[in-house]
């Protein structure tokens, strides 16, 4: 019988979750690096039991873990994340230019084919990519984040990639030259609300068998091209609010989408108290409310970026994590939810893997 | 021998308990101190000083011989109690976020 193991991030450490196919009963495993903060960990495609994971420290900064045996010994690996030439200067908070730095890695991306190869988004924005295990890196591009990494599954030579107050950029060099592709995002809360660039996308997500049909949460606006990202349109609908921050597809279809609308920007937290992924079965616009098993009242977690994964079992199963310290599972596409964990630190990725 | 005793987070990542010592040649200062135990250590490199610039990390602090040594230039000789071994350099991290 096949497996899930879910990587989770949190603010305090890195948990392991595992189950047989039937996902009912999981063993919790962790924390790993406890005390750190663990943004995001991801297994390669190519080799499930190679897991890379961000540990980072106001303290210490960055350091990079790698496991060879599905996350049972980890060993730091390379840690040097050096900008491109030089970076230049951005307008900071108190009007002073202030240079590019490296201050975390927010996002790894393993290769589909290789797994010694490993995309990395980091903040202040930029992607480096390792083709040694993570042990050196090599700046791709560049108080910004590249938290989304998506590879083409049917070019190597196309990445989609998303930056918090930028916008969403496509490569199709492997990463040797950029162009940004917001066409059709509105933001009336920058100068100019249909800029090229300036766009705060918090996450695109694709369907493997559909790499040119991108689905993306933006601060506001649940969107979707259907042209590799050279326009967008709207598909928020019926749903309470547009705003939120991870955004998931179906793992069998390409149409069915997962979004946990937020109330506002100034209130990071469900609407009305309730807890309520919302499901399109239509690629957007018309959105049902699943609710079996979440907290209907009095709950005000918030589900970040990266907190959202799939498995690849049928039913579908779908898994969050919130900042509450949750991780809720459906084993059946979303209809029903039960916790597995209640109590981790708050929680800032979750990843799933599916095991023969 | 030089004695190091470094802040919970990074003994763990580096697998030791208690203090550790250090083989570092004269003149013992903060630079040669943290060269070795870099050499020794690599999976600290970048947790204490940046990679490129060498400069110590904003929440990270030396201290010997009841001194915050933190704001000394790193080629500054240490205090001889510190070079013998008597007393250790003591790496802390700042009591910071509450």
């Amino acid at each position: 019988m096949s497996a899930i193991r879910l990587l989770v991030g949190t603010r305090k450490g890195a948990f392991i979750l595992t189950s047989d196919g039937r996902r009912k009963n999981w063993a919790v495993s962790g924390p790993h690096f406890g005390g750190w903060e663990i943004y995001h960990l991801k297994g390669s495609p190519a080799d499930p039991n190679r897991i890379y994971a961000s540990q980072s420290s106001g303290w210490f900064g960055q350091v990079i873990q790698r496991s060879n045996d599905g996350g049972k010994t980890w060993a730091p690996v390379g840690n040097k994340f050096v900008y491109d030439g030089v970076p230049g200067t951005h307008q900071w908070y108190d009007g002073t230019q202030h240079p590019w730095e490296f201050k975390r890695v927010w996002h790894l991306e393993p290769s589909m084919t290789d797994p010694d190869t490993v995309f990395a988004g980091v903040e202040d924005a930029a992607l480096f990519r390792s083709t040694d295990g993570g042990q050196t890196w090599q700046p791709g591009a560049g108080g910004m984040c590249l938290h989304t990494i998506l590879l083409d599954p049917t070019d190597p030579a196309r990445i989609f990639v998303a930056i918090s107050a930028a916008g969403a950029f496509r490569s199709d060099d492997a990463g040797q030259t950029w162009r940004p592709i917001n066409h059709g995002l509105r933001s009336d809360y920058i100068p100019d609300p249909t800029a090229e660039v300036g766009h705060c996308v918090h996450r695109i997500a694709m369907h493997p068998s559909r790499p040119r049909v991108l689905f993306m949460q933006k601060h506001w606006d649940v969107m979707r091209s259907d042209d590799a990202g050279d326009s967008w349109h709207e598909v928020s609908g019926n749903l309470p609010t547009d705003f939120g921050f991870p955004i998931e597809v179906h793992a069998h279809e390409p149409e069915t989408i997962y979004v946990v609308p937020i109330k506002s920007d100034s209130e990071h937290y469900p609407p009305d108290g309730k807890l309520r992924v919302y499901r399109s079965r239509a690629g957007g616009n018309e959105w049902e409310a699943l609710t079996k098993g979440l907290p209907q009242s009095d709950c005000y977690v918030n589900v970040l970026r990266d907190a959202m994964a799939v498995d690849l079992l049928d039913p579908c199963g779908v898994y969050f994590g919130t900042t509450g310290g949750q991780v809720y599972a459906s084993c059946d596409a979303g209809d029903n939810w039960s916790p597995i964990v209640r109590d981790l630190p708050a929680v800032v990725s979750v990843e799933a893997q599916t095991l023969p | 021998m030089i004695r190091v005793v470094l802040p919970v987070h990074l003994r763990t990542l580096a697998q030791i308990d208690g203090e550790l010592t250090l083989k570092v040649g004269s003149p013992v200062t903060q630079r040669s101190i943290l060269d070795a135990l870099e050499a020794a250590y690599p999976m600290l490199r970048g947790t204490l000083r940046d990679q490129v610039t060498l400069r110590r990390r904003p929440f990270v602090r030396f201290f010997a011989c009841g001194q915050d040594l933190a704001h000394d230039p790193p080629d500054t000789p240490l205090p001889a109690a510190i070079a013998t071994g008597a007393e250790p350099f003591l790496i802390v991290g700042a009591i910071a976020g509450g």
